[in-house]
């Protein structure tokens, strides 16, 4: 018991430096127009490769709508919060064109 | 003294690619594309899984799987709401174009009962040539503006065609083209991809699901599916083209569709009329 009460303060101490320090990082990280940029630039390329695989997704396109709109209206960490999920998303349609060009055939009746 | 090994080694060789060629012997006869084969095992599988069905009721899509929507469906036909369509279809087919030639001289028989016979495979084009593409063609070659692939007059002017070839069977030609040949895989394989960001293919309804339902609707099976086309749907609250029919499923798996008559749509009709071969054609047709 002494024990875990004795480590208890100590835990709270890292716990709350480590939100402090996340929340520090945090506002100094706020992103900037050329970080949008860069990070738009990413997720359009690879939206690109999903066109050229001819399997694109609408959440992608969506997502980056929304980045545009959100640089726009100067909020560039929701702008990078977008570009990244489309990123991530075209990422996804890149893998699933990649697979399916050999997993189909499990599909076809023979 | 240094042939023995030569020999050896040659022989040895040989053994090699003999055991290699007679390996890959079964793979390429596995890979050969065979669309009469893959028509009958195609056909087979909705036969067997719907043992109760005639082949041709199968072109009645989801109203021959549901009792209650055979129902409705009888009775819908009785004021079908593709009519008005079809009689805008009617009287455009008739009306010539600025310079007095007309949809008639652009096809076979004047393009009466010939909806059976499209899509084709056009050996100086080296592609598949649908009846939409080849209306608009038509209007083109006729200093006519294209219309709009989806819906309205292109929904009419086929909705005419098909209810002139009413009962014909689907008559799909494969010639014997290596490039004929290679647009029936691709429209096979675009058939059976999975897309989208709900990693569905056209299978995973219409082959792995029909009859079952998807939300509020009964789903179609594969097998027959185009020759109801065009189709009024309820959903669409209007009349639709094989294009929007293709680009609209692709929109639901959250796809970003193709230009409509892309060359894999093309494919894809192509691939799904063929299987259909022997089907009668029931368009225009209606849907929920």
């Amino acid at each position: 018991m002494s024990l875990i009460r004795s480590r208890m303060p100590v835990s709270l101490l890292v716990l709350t430096a480590a939100l402090m320090t996340t929340g520090a990082s945090a506002a100094l990280a706020a992103a900037s127009e050329d970080d949008f940029k860069a990070a738009y630039a990413a997720a359009e390329a690879a939206n690109k490769q999903a066109g050229l695989l001819r399997d694109q997704w609408s959440a992608t396109v969506t997502a980056l709508a929304d980045a545009k709109k959100a640089a726009g209206a100067g909020n560039f960490d929701q702008a990078v919060a977008s570009s990244n999920e489309a990123e991530a998303l075209a990422k996804a349609s890149i893998f699933q064109a990649t697979s399916e060009k050999d997993a189909w055939k499990a599909l076809e009746i023979r | 003294m240094n042939v023995r090994p030569t020999i050896l080694f040659v022989s040895a060789a040989l053994a090699l690619a003999v055991l290699a060629f007679a390996a890959a012997q079964p793979a390429a006869a596995a890979d050969a594309i065979d669309p009469a084969a893959d028509a009958k095992a195609f056909q087979k599988y909705f036969t067997s899984k719907f043992p109760k069905l005639k082949l041709e009721d199968f072109v009645n899509g989801p109203y021959s799987l549901n009792e209650d929507m055979h129902r409705q469906w009888v009775e819908k036909e009785e004021f079908p709401p593709y009519e008005f369509s079809l009689d805008m279809g009617k009287e455009m087919f008739a009306k010539p174009f600025k310079n007095g030639k007309g949809y008639a001289d652009c096809f076979a028989n004047g393009g009466i009962g010939i909806r059976q016979n499209y899509p084709y495979f056009d050996d100086k084009e080296g592609k598949v040539v649908t009846l939409e593409l080849a209306l608009n063609r038509c209007r083109e070659a006729n200093g006519e503006p294209p219309f709009s692939y989806v819906k309205d007059e292109m929904a009419a002017l086929t909705a005419y065609m098909a209810f002139t070839s009413r009962g014909k069977l689907f008559d799909i030609k494969i010639p014997n083209d290596p490039r004929a040949l290679e647009a029936f895989e691709t429209g096979k394989q675009y058939f059976y991809t999975r897309r989208g960001q709900l990693n569905f293919s056209c299978a995973s309804c219409h082959v792995q699901n029909p009859g079952e339902r998807i939300r509020a609707e009964v789903l179609a099976p594969a097998l027959g599916i185009l020759n109801a086309m065009p189709i009024y749907r309820s959903e669409w609250g209007g009349m639709g083209t094989i294009s929007r029919r293709f680009t609209t499923c692709n929109v639901q798996t959250r796809g970003v569709a193709l230009d409509p008559q892309s060359d894999e749509y093309r494919d894809l009709e192509y691939y799904l009329s063929y299987v259909s071969n022997g089907l009668p054609i029931s368009g225009p047709g209606a849907r929920p």
